[in-house]
């Protein structure tokens, strides 16, 4: 008996109209998330993974309803939300909230902590006077913060214990679903697991569901369940975080993942590099049909004219699901593959020289130099 | 350091946090109290804070004035107050400051003239602040009509030439304090609302205040407890700038005939009465002036102050 | 640069139209039709007077038929409106007062702008010496005089002790034509112009030395002088340029501000020009005297701000594209 569906997104299109600063006639739009849907379940950690600009943070304040939706729906509990006003939200936002990214911009500097993380209990008027400061301690104590901190000002405290603070003040009122969006990339490297911990501590006590966004794969390989990867407003690949780790389909998957810190410097050198051409398109003029095609280095004619849907490919179990016609299997080499589109509907560029991209790898890259 | 699969307490996370902290051994210290920190260093700060308190004890006390020289701010004193062409007496030990034109304690008058003055300015600039803060608030929150109104409102006000609209006003009623404090407000409003509304747009952006739409806060909610907190200072410096520039305006309303009419005891009332008589009695025109030029002078002075001791970052140069 | 003064004037001319319903509204609007003829008609108004006024100006019609004639007769007919107080038009009464205020206007104008910035700019490049401390101190003294206060200041302890001494030049009142006597105009607009000039000139030195001295700050002066620029050259070219930018758009706001400057500055000397009128009507209680320099005043505001518009976009060719 699988648990149950907190929220599904079915179809969810944003799009921004296009700021023009000299004539108002631009009908351009930015194609921020164009067609997304998925299913949390209690319980899991779902993990929504791209580069900068994919539409992942505009997909979870959408599913947040901090954004409105150009069109589909966003279910939370069986209940459509998706064209509420912020007033109708109520029980919702209390149910689900948000962890923010930076450390220094989520927490008013004018106000005390204590005052920040009792916010929940009095917009929502929970609790107030004597009650209402004992559960704010309560909650720092819980996120790792001392109770006896609570008449301080945010710049008092490190980026770390920032953090924390954002963290308490998004769980005081025991969400079932809580977005956490980038939640360590503003910080130091050695505080990103500390803070890591908690939330999956915080997780297991007090029985979370999380969606976690980042850019960073090594980190969300840490914390989830799944994982859903995002380009240019859609998502190419999503499945268990197993699965796509060990059989990457998509080739920007491939990619991404030949581009991770290896902790092992002989896997590193082993690795297969790839490096792919050009930058991330404008998502006002996305590419048709498979938006990846100008980048891809397996791309062929029919990436171009057809749409690849999101379907589980070369064997894969049915919620391992990939969007590419040509998806890349166990053991192939992307080194070696050959596009064969036209070449102006690619992006093409000069050899690139691979010191530039593993730092690692330094005795693999000599060998190369030595090559060319 | 902790184990990784215990819950952190708070005796293990402070050796931890020993490590993050910035300054975990002071206490906390607020806006408010660094600035009175600094304000307590600015000596001039300090000074004209001592006049402007001096001033006020004078109108709190001007009865005492009253009854200490025996004169009542209204009594004419045609024998011992005018000479005999029926002209002004000059300071003496009667009348500490000389004589008025109907005889009255000049001392008295100046006295009772500054619970006039102080209380236009305070409570017309406290009252304009109020509106433009509100307005300016809504105007940047809300965006979208309400700002266009606004702003659009704000412009207008801000392009009339304020004392000739105010003569227009104050002809179609009766002159008195409301109408005065009434005029102020509906002119000051905008230059406020402006200034606000400026800020808010920019704060409006910040991740905090998307925190708080998380939270499910309402919109009034993060405009009175999110964003005005940030806005305070601007809005405090603006206040005590606002103080003597009210101030003048009453006592130029009053100077042209259109503030407090007689016979109540008005600086700007008092040096418009000087005005065919200082050629015989300097004393007339000179010491109410030098009140109102003290009292705004200090003000302005004080604004300096606070304006240094809240940002310091800001004018010093 | 055509295309952003057309767009100004439309703005102006909006402005306006607010202006007529905003005095509109403050005159006639909200008060039966007697009581607003007896507004208009003036001290010692009589019965014949005042149903005189309710029918030339058809005060039984609706508000917005009133408004409309009132309109008509501005923009078409260049009507001001009587004064029947005065007996007279009030587009005579006003030609008298124009040239008055505008020669007090232009001449404080000038004589603020002159002192206000150069002293700002000497404020600001002998920075810290005793010549910075004493404008700066002058500046912060007028900046809260007010301006009355100054203007009898002025003539007692200047019109009048050269006066008692024999000197008899500044006359204590009264306005002489330029036409008249050259030399009398000067004399009886010297003090006026000190008294209009000194306060604003107060806030323009404070303005200036502050632009400045950030201005001064900044990278490009350093390289400028790393050039081996003569330091004259570095402020007067580059610096002053850019530190000119908010005295300008200052000088726009300040343009209403002068307008009530000069209503005070005629009453202290006694000048008959807008601003005396203005004031003496009040105390006749001559309203359709008022309403015209309502009307006429922000007319030139609107049309100083418009120039100004125009003056700072051609310092700044950012703002051209708003």
């Amino acid at each position: 008996m699988s648990p149950e569906v907190l929220l599904r997104a079915v179809d969810v299109v944003k799009h921004f109209p296009v700021q023009s600063s000299q004539l108002r006639r631009s009908r351009e739009v930015v194609h921020a998330v164009d067609g997304v849907s998925l299913e949390i379940r209690q319980g899991e950690t779902v993990g929504l993974v791209g580069e900068t600009g994919c539409g992942k943070s505009t997909l979870a304040r959408c599913m947040a309803r901090l954004q409105d939706l150009t069109s589909g729906t966003i279910e939370f509990e069986g209940e459509d939300i998706s064209r509420r006003k912020p007033r109708q939200l109520g029980r919702i936002r209390r149910d689900m909230q948000m962890i923010f990214q930076d450390p220094y911009g989520s927490l008013n500097p004018k106000r005390r902590v204590g005052a920040i993380i009792g916010d929940p209990f009095a917009i929502h008027d929970i609790a107030d006077g004597k009650e209402r400061k004992r559960r704010v301690q309560e909650m720092m104590e819980l996120v790792g913060l001392n109770p006896e901190h609570y008449n301080r000002f945010p710049a008092e405290f490190s980026g770390g214990q920032r953090q924390r603070i954002g963290v308490a003040r998004a769980l005081a009122l025991k969400p079932k679903l809580v977005i956490c969006d980038e939640p360590v990339s503003a910080l130091d490297v050695s505080i990103r697991a500390q803070v890591l911990n908690l939330l999956v501590d915080l997780q297991k006590q007090l029985s979370l569901t999380y969606v976690f966004i980042s850019h960073d794969l090594s980190v969300v390989r840490h914390v989830s369940d799944r994982l859903l990867l995002m380009y240019l407003g859609k998502v190419v690949e999503s499945g268990q975080s197993r699965d796509l780790y060990a059989h990457p389909r998509h080739p920007y998957a491939n990619a991404l993942l030949s581009a991770v810190p290896l902790p092992d410097p002989r896997k590193a050198a082993e690795r297969e590099k790839i490096v792919l051409a050009g930058d991330v398109p404008s998502p006002i003029r996305p590419p048709v049909a498979c938006r990846f095609h100008p980048r891809c280095p397996k791309a062929q004619p029919r990436c171009a004219e057809v749409e690849p849907l999101l379907e589980p490919r070369l064997g894969d179990p049915v919620d391992h699901v990939t969007a590419c016609h040509f998806p890349v299997a166990d053991g192939e080499s992307l080194r070696s593959a050959q596009s064969s589109l036209p070449d102006d509907l690619r992006v093409i560029e000069p050899e690139p020289t691979p010191e530039t991209v593993d730092v690692v790898g330094s005795v693999g890259s000599s060998e190369e130099a030595d090559k060319s | 350091m902790t184990n990784p699969g215990a819950l952190p307490t708070s005796e293990v996370l402070g050796e931890a946090i020993g490590d993050e902290a910035v300054a975990h051994v002071i206490e906390g210290r607020s806006t408010w109290q660094l600035a009175w920190a600094r304000f307590r260093k600015d000596r001039i700060a300090m000074v004209s804070a001592g006049v402007i308190v001096l001033v006020v004890l004078v109108a709190i006390f001007a009865p005492v004035f009253a009854s200490l020289t025996g004169h009542g701010v209204n009594e004419q004193f045609r024998q011992t107050g005018l000479n005999a062409y029926g002209l002004p007496e000059p300071p003496s030990g009667r009348f500490l400051l000389g004589s008025d034109d109907l005889g009255r304690d000049i001392l008295v008058r100046i006295a009772y003239g500054a619970r006039i003055s102080l209380f236009v300015g305070v409570v017309a600039t406290l009252l304009t602040v109020a509106i433009g803060a509100v307005l300016g608030l809504m105007a940047g929150y809300f965006g979208g009509i309400v700002d266009s109104v606004i702003a659009r409102l704000v412009d207008l006000v801000l392009s009339l030439p304020f004392l000739l609209f105010a003569i227009s006003l104050v002809s179609v009623t009766q002159p008195g304090l409301t109408i005065v404090i009434v005029v102020i407000g509906v002119f000051g409003w905008a230059a406020v609302a402006r200034i606000v509304r400026g800020q808010v747009l920019s704060i409006r952006e910040k991740e905090y205040i998307e925190a708080a739409r998380s939270l499910g806060a309402s919109a009034w909610r993060i405009m009175f407890v999110d964003i005005l907190p940030n806005v305070l200072t601007q809005l405090i410096v603006y206040t005590t700038l606002l103080i003597p520039i009210t101030i003048v305006l009453e006592a130029t309303l009053s100077y042209l005939g259109l503030g407090i009419p007689p016979p109540t005891a008005d600086w700007g009332q008092m040096i418009a009465e000087s005005q065919n008589l200082y050629q015989q009695a300097w004393w007339f025109l000179v010491f109410p002036s030098a009140a109102l030029l003290i009292t705004t002078l200090a003000f302005n002075l004080l604004g300096d102050g606070i304006r240094d001791a809240l940002d310091p970052g800001l004018a010093r140069l | 640069m055509v295309r952003f003064l057309i767009r100004r004037i439309i703005l102006g001319v909006l402005v306006m139209i607010m202006v007529t319903m905003l005095v509109f509204g403050i005159f006639f609007v909200g008060d039966n039709a007697e009581t607003v003829a007896y507004r208009l008609a003036g001290k010692n108004a009589q019965l014949k007077t005042v149903n005189l006024i309710i029918k030339r100006l058809h005060l039984h019609d609706p508000i917005y038929v009133q408004y409309w004639d009132f309109l008509k007769r501005l923009v078409w007919h260049h009507d001001l409106g009587y004064s029947y107080y005065g007996n007279e038009p009030v587009s005579t009464i006003l030609k008298q007062t124009v040239p008055v205020t505008l020669s007090l206007a232009i001449g404080a104008a000038i004589i603020w702008l002159v002192i206000g910035v150069l002293s700002g700019v000497l404020s600001a490049v002998r920075r810290g010496s005793i010549l910075d401390r004493v404008i700066t101190t002058l500046a912060l003294f007028f900046y809260s005089m007010p301006t009355f206060v100054l203007g009898l200041m002025l003539l007692f302890l200047v019109s009048y002790q050269l006066q008692v001494r024999g000197i008899r030049i500044f006359p204590g009142q009264g306005y002489v034509g330029l036409t008249q006597s050259p030399l009398g105009w000067l004399e009886s607009l010297t003090l006026p112009w000190l008294t209009l000039a000194l306060v604003s000139a107060a806030t323009y030195s404070r303005l200036t030395r502050g632009s400045l001295l950030e201005v001064l700050g900044e990278d490009y002066i350093r390289t400028a002088r790393a050039k081996g620029l003569r330091e004259r050259r570095v402020i007067f070219r580059h610096g002053l340029r850019s530190a000119l930018t908010p005295v300008a758009s200052q000088f726009g706001i300040d343009v209403g501000v002068l307008v009530g400057g000069a209503i005070v500055t005629e009453t202290v000397f006694g000048l008959p020009g807008l601003g005396l009128t203005a004031v003496r009507a009040i105390s006749n209680g001559d309203l359709p005297v008022i309403i015209g320099i309502v009307i006429v005043a922000s007319a030139a505001v609107v049309v100083a701000n418009i120039v100004m518009d125009m003056v700072y976009a051609f310092l700044d060719p950012r703002v051209r594209l708003h």
